[in-house]
């Protein structure tokens, strides 16, 4: 009868998450996650097509039971609106990520070349380092990431993913 | 008509049907209290915050309508969180306001400054920072639309002084516009008919009602589907008084303190019809382990309650009243002659070991809430505390009145029963209100004799005293070697104390004092506590042990065996 029995397919799941653009949402969305003892990989939010309706991409590290109780439990808050799991739709997923490298005269030619092959861009150089922006799937950051490493990257940041339905209908839509 | 925020609160509480608030004032609801006189609203005075969320919980759960309680910002706030969790947790609609400092100190640090709607956050189903005179009724009427639809709950309003001060246009809001809350009631009408099938067809069914009967007035419908289709009815703790229990039908409660018929009966049944309880794990045990052979249908308000520790086979999202009253008229009366014998057998068993006080002259707690019990007549609202008295009473007592028994379940905090039975007697002015509650639970809130007093409230207090924390005492004697770290209490005087408070006292040492005491109290128009100092290290039988199975219990002795 036990549900934490029969859930050992935990898989990366990615969750768009509508609400209502209300003071602590936010911090609401994010508590329920720690206090349930899910597993968040990356959140993202920002404003969505509808105005006062904020956007969030959840991507939770769960099986079929968990994911259903996150689900439930993301309904439960009062300002949230609507609650889709896009992991098995056709899905346009991005992420941003910059990076600020190390480089110098002798070898910025040679990132440069890197840096076209993944067609991503130099936004800044300065003496000692280059800054680099790059939109693509987690993988391909990951593997410019690795790329650029031995280089030296002195900072970085990601903004974890983002994803939309391919197509006309709007993520859920057909729901 | 132009109004300050104070007014509007107070005018607001007013239109929502609010007569009794608890509080406590302090110096940033100074200007809120200020307001309150011009208002029909009666405020009773409690001696601690804690206290003021308990009889709010107290009162929402006797009345079934909203119960609020007041406090300041900072200590004030905190103190109220453990009755909002203990709210929260047993889905009692409560609204907490609580005073803030002014919004331009927000942030600061400022004296009794505390992020109260950040602490309260996963205890709340709901809350509110409200800064501004002109978000405050709108706030207000979602708060009380929250708390009392859908899976109840509580929701606090924290509104800062200048907010309570600022003046505005009061409009009261027609309606309430949360687009992401919509409970659903309904019931789908196609899911009932299979339930109805399932029913039809079982064999060994068995009805599990819990809280949630209690929460939707579906009493009689849940009585009248156990009558017509034949079908013996558990409750969980929270669930006891949903059905009479005198009622032949009625198994009394399962789970780890329940009765031993009870359990056997859920293992062996092969379909479980739980309407309105959540399959706690106090009352399941371990998941995996429970009611084996059954399919089960689970009819529950809230969604996220269906599938959260045990499968089920048919769900039904709805409130209780409406899916009964559509599955009732679908039911058939089928013969299960059979399993009512089987579960009788098990029954008359049970009988056997419940009646142990006849051997002995013992005081013993399970003899007092017996005789309380036919005292009266099952008819008293009974406010139990937790702990081996909560289980006692659970066990004992026959509730024949709806609503009858007032405990904390799920956050089982000690310290709820004295203050609840504030609120259950401010919202049930003529029924008899009894309060049982150990020595240790007692004394975490008798401050509240005082508002007793005050309030000059008829409540008798029953106090199995046994001068130990008693239940973990219990479990270290089973299950650590007894090793009694930490429980022994060496506790005041309570007669003498009561007396202090201007209550009667009376002190009950031996079995034939128990029944004119109960009797006497009963007598007295006025608050009563007596001092029952009953065997110290009596224990609650049965017990399922942590992890087993709940047929895997400690059952009482039979008369014919040793006592342990």
């Amino acid at each position: 009868m036990s549900l934490a029995q029969n859930s050992e397919n935990y898989s990366r799941r990615t969750l768009v998450v509508l609400m209502e653009d209300r003071p602590g949402v936010l911090s609401n969305v994010a508590n329920l996650f720690r206090r349930r003892n899910y597993n968040i990989e990356s959140l993202t939010v920002g404003h969505s097509e509808t105005p006062d309706i904020s956007r969030m991409t959840v991507v939770v590290y769960a099986s079929d039971a968990v994911l259903e109780q996150v689900t439930k439990q993301l309904y439960k808050l009062i300002n949230v609106t609507k609650v889709i799991d896009i992991t098995d739709d056709d899905a346009v997923i991005r992420e941003l990520a910059l990076i600020r490298v190390h480089a110098v005269s002798t070898n910025r030619a040679e990132i440069k070349q890197l840096v076209d092959i993944f067609r991503a861009q130099i936004i800044d150089v300065a003496h000692d380092s280059m800054t680099i922006e790059i939109t693509g799937t987690e993988d391909k950051v990951d593997s410019l990431v690795e790329i650029l490493r031995p280089f030296g990257i002195k900072e970085l940041t990601r903004t974890g993913r983002v994803a939309m339905v391919r197509g006309a209908l709007q993520a859920g839509g057909r729901r | 008509m132009r109004m300050n925020g104070a007014q509007i609160i107070w005018e607001c509480l007013v239109r929502e049907g609010v007569d009794t608030v608890f509080g406590i004032t302090g110096g940033k609801v100074i200007p809120l209290y200020h307001e309150l006189p011009a208002f029909p609203i009666h405020h009773i005075t409690m001696r601690h915050e804690q206290a003021a969320a308990h009889a709010a919980d107290g009162y929402a759960r006797a009345t079934g309508k909203v119960g609020v309680c007041v406090a300041t910002s900072g200590p004030g706030a905190t103190n109220l969180v453990t009755g909002i969790a203990n709210a929260q947790m047993d889905s009692s609609p409560i609204v907490a306001i609580t005073g803030q400092v002014s919004s331009s100190d927000l942030g600061t640090d400022s004296f009794q400054e505390v992020d109260i709607t950040g602490i309260t956050m996963p205890v709340t189903k709901h809350n509110y920072l409200i800064t501004n005179v002109t978000e405050l009724a709108q706030a207000i009427r979602e708060a009380f639309h929250i708390a009392r639809t859908g899976h109840p709950g509580a929701v606090l309003i924290d509104v800062t002084v200048d907010a309570q001060m600022g003046q505005t246009e009061f409009v009261y809001p027609d309606e309430v516009n949360l687009p992401g809350y919509r409970p659903h009631t309904a019931g789908s009408p196609r899911q009932i008919a299979q339930a109805a099938d399932m029913i039809n067809q079982a064999r060994r069914p068995l009805i599990m009602a819990g809280r949630g009967v209690i929460v939707a007035n579906a009493g009689q419908e849940l009585t009248a589907l156990a009558e017509k289709a034949g079908i013996p009815v558990t409750t969980t703790l929270l669930g006891k008084s949903a059905i009479a229990e005198s009622n032949p039908l009625y198994l009394g409660m399962g789970g780890m303190h329940g009765e031993g018929y009870t359990n056997l009966a859920l293992q062996a049944a092969d379909l479980i019809i739980n309407i309105g309880a959540r399959f706690d794990d106090r009352f399941t045990s371990s998941a995996h382990t429970f009611a084996p052979k059954a399919k089960v249908i689970h009819v529950d308000i809230d969604p996220a309650e269906i599938a959260k520790r045990i499968r089920v086979d048919l769900p039904i999202v709805g409130d209780a009243l409406n899916v009964l009253r559509q599955l009732v008229p679908l039911v058939e009366p089928v013969d299960r002659s059979a399993w009512i014998e089987m579960i009788e057998d098990w029954r008359g068993e049970t009988r056997d070991r419940s009646q142990q006080w006849e051997d002995s002259d013992e005081l013993v707690p399970q003899y007092i809430v017996r005789s309380l019990s036919d005292i009266t007549q099952g008819q008293a609202i009974m406010v139990s505390d937790v702990g081996q008295n909560q289980m006692w009473e659970a066990q004992y007592y026959v509730h024949n009145r709806f609503r009858g028994l007032i405990s904390s379940g799920g956050l089982g905090t000690m310290g709820f029963g004295l203050p609840a039975s504030i609120g259950v007697q401010a919202g049930c002015p003529g029924a008899p209100v009894w309060v049982i509650a150990g020595d240790g639970g007692l004394q975490m809130t008798i401050q509240e004799l005082a508002t007793i007093r005050q309030e000059g409230l008829p409540i008798k207090i029953a106090l199995l005293n046994n001068g130990y924390l008693g239940m973990v005492r219990q479990w270290q004697e089973l299950f650590y070697d007894r090793n009694y770290c930490g429980t022994p209490l060496l506790g005041p005087d309570f007669v003498r104390l009561a007396e202090a408070y201007g209550i009667t006292g009376i002190s009950v040492k031996t079995r034939e004092e128990v029944v004119p005491a109960l009797e006497r109290a009963a007598s007295i128009d006025g608050p009563v506590l007596i001092d029952f100092q009953i065997e110290q290290e009596h224990n609650v039988f049965p017990i399922v042990p942590v992890g087993r199975a709940i047929d895997d219990m400690i059952r009482r002795p039979h008369p014919n065996e040793q006592p342990r």
